[in-house]
C-alpha cells in the first residue's frame, strides 16, 4: 500500500492469499523437484534450479552491462564475508566452464586487513589472514593481502583521477569479443600464486601508531566508518593501478546497497549516489569499480553459501556489536531491516530507485579537471553556493550565530604571507604549516566536510592526503594571482 | 556557570540552537531565526512587491510561527505584501475544530483577514465520514489530496497571487526519505523545490519560506515569543507510513544534528537519468484542475467514496478512468476488489 506502482493484484495477494507453509511444494521453475527454499516473496526453488538461477544472474549482470572486456585484468575485492566469497566462487565457476560460455577475464584477489582501525589484536588478524590465504591459494589466482597501515606509504598520485585512454583504435565491446573468439587465445592463467606480490609499500610500527592516532582523532563512529571506506578504496585503487588492473569487482549485495543509498542520503552525498550504488563507478578514471552482486539479496547469498559450502571468514568490523544508534550507517541498517520485515518490498524498491539516478558530469576542460574533484572521495564537488540551496542556508546560519571577531591565535600562521610581510620565496610558511580545517574544507565535497569536521587534529591524516591538499591550494592561489590573464577556462586548447 | 551568548557576547545565553549548536540569548536567537527566513525569501526570490499572499494556517506551531514571522518581516523589510490567512476544515472532531479556534484567535492577534474552507462544503464529505468508510490505514491519502485542492480553491476564491505553507526542514527531509522508500522518482525530483512551478491556469504557486528552519527551532521560537498555538497530533496519524520516515529522521538527528539539512542537500543535488518515465501535466476532464491523468486524483477519490468503493483511489487504475468518465457501472469482480476490507 505504500508503493507507487502497486496495482490491484498486489493488494489482493497480500491480503487474501497468505502463503500456507506446506511440505512437498514443487519448484516453480522445473515443477518437478521438491522445493528446498523460498526466495523473494513466495518463489520456491529446488536445489539445482536455485544453483542455476544464482549462477545465471551473475553472468547476466556481467553480460548485460558489457564493461568487462576479454583478457582484461580484474581485481576482486574480497573482505571475507559471505557476499564477496560468493562472488569469488562465481568467478571461479565462470572461468572453469566449457569454452564458448567461459568468462573471459584474468582475475586477481585483494584483501584489506583493517584490524588496526577496528581494534583487533595481532593474533586475531594473523588467524583470519591465514584462513583467507588458504581460501585464496585454493582458487589459484594471484592475491594480495594488504594491511590498512600501508595507507601511510601511499603516493599522492592516488588522489588524481587517471585518464581512461580514449584511444580511437580501441574496439567497442562487441568487436573485442569477436576479435577474441577469432584469435582463439587460450587464457594463460597465472597459476603462480604470487602471494604478497611486489608491493612497493612497506609496513612499519610507526604506521600502526599513526593509524591508531588517525582513528582516535575522529570523534564519531559515523566519521570513522566513512574514513575507513575512503582509505580502503584508495589502497585498492593504488594496488590496482600498480599491477595493471583496470577493473575492480566489489561484492556489495542488494540489501547492502539499499542501506548504503539511504545512509548516503543522510550523509549528504546526494550528488554521488549513482556512482556509490550503481553498477559501475568510473570516477577514478582509469580504474572502474563494478558491482556484479548488486542484484542478489542477502538472503539468497546466505542460502547459496550454506547449501553449496562456499568458504568464508567472518571478520568483525567497526560497527560489530554496537547499538543501533552508534552511527548513521548502523542506524540505517537496522531501520531498513526492520522495515523490510513489515513491508517485504522495501529493499527492492530502494534498489530500483537507485537505478534511475545518474551522476551529473559538468563540462570538463583540461585545466579545471583535478581542482573540481573532492580531495577524499574524488567525486565532483557539490558545494557551489547556489542561491536558495541547503548549503547556502547552512553558511548563513553559521554566520548569523557567531560573533565576527578577529582571533589572532587562530589566524596568524595563514596570514603571515598575506599581511604583506613577503616571506621570501613564499614556500617557507607552507612547509611548516599544517592544513587547518578551513583550508581542507575548500577542497572537499559536502559530506567529506562533515567527516573532517568531526576530526580533532587534521595533521593525523596520512601524508599523501596532506601533500595533495597543499599542492591544490598552491595551484588555486597561483590561479587567483594570474586570473586576469587567463582566457576563458572552457576554451579548448586550440593549437 | 552562565554561558555567554556567542553572538553578542554580552547577554547570558538561554538556549542552545539545535541547528548549529551555538548558545544564544533570546534576542539574538529571534534575530538569527528571522534573518535566516528573510535570507531564504530573498535568495529564492519568493515574493514580488504588491502581491497578495495567503498563509496556509492550521493553528499548529508551523503556521502560527509562519504567520507571525511573515508579518514581522513584511513590516521590517517592507516587502509590500498583502497578507491574509487561509484555513481548511477537514471535519476531524476533537482535532480540527479546536485548532480552528486557535486560528480565529490568531486572526485577531495579527489583524489579518481569515477565510475558512471546509471539506463538507467543497466535497460533501468530512474526514470522520471518510475514515468510517475507508478504515484507518489509507485515510491520509484522502486528507492530503483533498486539502491541497481545498487550499487552491480557497486561494482562487480570494484571488491571491501566492500561497505559502509552514513546511519546515524536518517535513522536507521526511518527504525526501519517504519518496526514496516508496520509489516515487517523479516526486523525489520535485519535493525539494522551495516553490512549485507557476505555469498555466488553475495553479497558484505555493512556497515554503520555512524550508530551512528546524522544527525544534520553530518550537523554541514559539515558546520564547509566547505565541498561541494548538499542539495536538492528528488522531489518525499513528498508522501512517510517514511515521517510519519520521522516526528514522529523529534518530538521525540525535546522532548528528545537521542530518536534516544534509538530507535536504542530498535531495537537491541528486539527479534523475534522462529517459525515466515522468508524468506530464495536463488537466482533469471533469473539474479542470491540474492533473497528470485523465481524471485528477480527488475526482477519482470522490467517485470512489460516492459509489461506496473506497479503494478506487488507492493504487493504479488508469484502465478504469474511461469507465468512470463514461459513468458505466463496473463489473462485479472490479467492485469486489475496490470495497474496503472489513475489520
Amino acid at each position: 500500500m505504500c508503493q507507487v506502482e502497486e496495482d490491484y493484484n498486489g493488494l489482493e495477494r497480500n491480503q487474501e492469499k497468505i502463503p500456507v507453509p506446506t511440505f512437498n511444494r514443487k519448484c516453480v521453475k522445473c515443477k518437478e523437484g521438491t522445493a528446498v527454499l523460498i526466495i523473494r516473496v513466495n518463489d520456491a526453488f529446488c536445489r539445482s534450479c536455485f544453483k542455476e538461477y544464482f549462477i545465471h544472474k551473475f553472468r547476466a549482470m556481467l553480460g548485460k552491462n558489457r564493461v568487462i572486456f576479454p583478457q582484461e585484468k580484474v581485481l576482486l575485492a574480497v573482505s571475507g564475508g559471505a557476499a564477496s566469497c560468493s562472488m569469488l566462487s562465481q568467478v571461479q565457476e565462470g572461468l572453469s566452464r566449457e569454452a564458448p560460455k567461459k568468462l573471459r577475464f584474468v582475475p586477481g584477489i585483494i584483501h584489506i586487513d583493517d584490524g588496526g582501525a577496528c581494534g583487533r589484536s595481532a593474533d586475531e588478524r594473523q588467524r583470519s589472514n591465514a584462513l583467507l590465504k588458504s581460501i585464496f591459494t585454493d582458487t589459484g589466482f594471484p592475491y594480495f593481502i594488504v594491511s590498512l597501515e600501508q595507507v601511510f606509504s601511499l603516493p599522492s598520485s592516488v588522489l588524481v583521477p587517471g585518464t581512461s585512454d580514449p584511444d580511437p583504435s580501441n574496439p567497442g565491446y562487441k568487436q573485442a569479443v569477436d576479435q577474441y573468439i577469432k584469435e582463439k587465445q587460450t587464457l594463460t592463467e597465472e597459476n603462480v600464486a604470487s602471494a604478497v606480490a611486489q608491493l612497493s609499500l612497506e609496513d612499519s610500527p610507526e604506521h600502526k601508531l599513526a593509524l591508531e592516532r588517525l582513528f582516535s582523532s575522529l570523534k564519531t563512529l559515523t566519521a570513522k566508518e566513512d574514513m575507513l571506506q575512503t582509505l580502503r578504496l584508495h589502497l585498492i585503487l593504488h594496488i590496482a593501478r600498480e599491477n595493471g588492473y583496470s577493473k575492480v569487482m566489489m561484492g556489495d549485495s542488494c540489501s547492502r546497497l539499499a542501506v548504503k543509498l539511504l545512509s548516503n542520503i543522510a550523509l549528504g552525498r546526494g550528488a554521488a549516489l549513482a556512482s556509490d550504488t550503481g553498477f559501475s563507478d568510473a570516477r577514478y578514471g582509469d580504474v572502474v569499480i563494478v558491482r556484479p552482486m548488486r542484484d542478489y539479496s542477502s538472503k539468497e547469498i546466505a542460502f547459496y553459501s550454506r547449501m553449496f559450502n562456499v568458504p568464508s571468514v567472518f571478520i568483525s568490523g567497526l560497527d560489530t556489536k554496537t547499538q543501533d544508534k552508534a552511527s548513521i550507517q548502523r542506524l540505517t541498517e537496522s531501520f531498513v531491516t526492520n522495515l523490510q520485515s513489515d513491508f517485504p518490498s522495501t529493499v527492492s524498491t530502494i534498489y530500483r530507485t537507485s537505478e534511475k539516478l545518474h551522476t551529473v558530469i559538468p563540462p570538463q576542460s583540461q585545466t579545471t579537471e583535478p581542482a573540481s574533484k573532492c580531495l577524499l572521495c574524488l567525486c565532483t564537488l557539490d558545494t557551489k553556493e547556489d542561491k536558495a540551496s541547503a548549503f547556502h542556508a547552512t553558511l548563513v546560519s553559521e554566520q548569523l550565530s557567531q560573533f565576527k571577531r578577529q582571533d589572532p591565535s587562530v589566524d596568524a600562521p595563514e596570514q603571515c604571507c598575506t599581511e604583506g610581510q613577503g616571506c621570501g620565496s613564499g614556500d617557507c610558511c607552507s612547509s611548516n604549516r599544517l592544513p587547518s580545517h578551513q583550508d581542507l574544507k575548500t577542497l572537499l565535497c559536502y559530506s567529506c566536510r562533515l567527516t573532517i569536521k568531526d576530526m580533532v587534529a587534521t595533521n593525523t591524516l596520512p601524508p599523501y592526503i596532506t601533500t595533495e591538499a597543499e599542492k591544490r591550494q598552491k595551484r588555486s592561489r597561483m590561479k587567483m594571482e594570474i586570473s586576469e590573464y587567463l582566457l576563458e577556462d572552457d576554451e579548448e586548447d586550440g593549437d | 556557570m552562565p554561558v555567554q551568548c556567542s553572538n553578542c557576547v554580552q547577554r547570558r545565553a538561554v538556549l542552545k540552537r539545535p541547528k548549529t549548536g551555538h548558545s544564544l540569548c533570546k534576542d539574538c536567537f529571534f534575530w538569527a531565526f528571522e534573518e535566516e527566513i528573510h535570507q531564504t525569501i530573498l535568495s529564492a526570490g519568493l515574493f514580488n512587491r504588491g502581491e497578495t499572499v495567503a498563509i496556509g494556517a492550521s493553528g499548529g506551531k508551523d503556521s502560527t510561527v509562519l504567520a507571525h514571522v511573515m508579518k514581522v518581516l513584511n513590516e521590517r523589510y517592507d516587502y509590500g505584501l498583502n497578507l491574509l490567512l487561509l484555513s481548511v476544515d477537514e471535519g476531524i472532531t476533537g482535532y480540527r475544530d479546536d485548532s480552528l479556534e486557535t486560528v480565529k484567535r490568531n486572526q485577531q492577534q495579527y489583524e489579518l483577514p481569515l477565510k475558512i474552507v471546509s471539506y463538507e462544503e467543497l466535497y460533501g464529505w468530512t474526514m470522520d465520514a471518510i475514515v468510517k468508510q475507508v478504515g484507518l490505514k489509507n485515510n491520509c491519502t484522502f486528507c492530503g489530496v483533498f486539502r491541497r485542492q481545498a487550499l487552491d480553491r480557497g486561494a482562487m476564491m480570494l484571488k491571491v497571487d501566492k500561497i505559502c505553507t509552514g513546511h519546515n526542514a524536518d517535513d522536507v527531509a521526511e518527504t525526501v526519505l519517504m519518496n526514496v522508500l516508496r520509489g516515487d522518482i517523479a516526486r523525489l525530483r520535485r519535493c525539494t523545490s522551495i516553490s512549485t512551478a507557476s505555469d498555466g491556469e488553475g495553479a497558484i504557486p505555493r512556497c515554503k519560506p520555512l524550508k530551512y528552519a528546524y522544527e525544534k527551532e520553530i518550537v523554541l521560537y514559539a515558546y520564547f515569543k509566547k505565541l498561541d498555538y494548538f499542539s495536538t497530533e492528528c488522531i489518525y496519524s499513528p498508522n501512517a507510513y510517514r511515521g517510519h520516515a519520521r522516526a528514522f529522521l529523529k534518530d538521525l538527528e540525535s546522532i548528528r544534528p545537521s542530518s536534516i539539512i544534509d538530507v535536504i542537500h542530498s535531495g537537491e543535488t541528486l539527479s534523475v537519468k534522462e529517459g525515466v518515465k515522468m508524468p506530464v501535466q495536463g488537466m482533469c476532464s471533469r473539474c479542470g484542475y491540474i492533473s497528470s491523468q485523465a481524471l485528477c486524483k480527488s475526482c477519482v477519490l470522490l467517485e470512489g467514496l460516492n459509489r461506496g468503493l473506497p479503494k478506487l483511489g488507492i493504487g493504479k487504475h488508469h484502465r478504469l478512468h474511461g469507465k468512470i468518465l463514461a459513468q458505466e457501472p463496473l463489473t462485479e469482480q472490479e467492485e469486489k476488489k475496490l470495497k474496503a476490507v472489513d475489520f
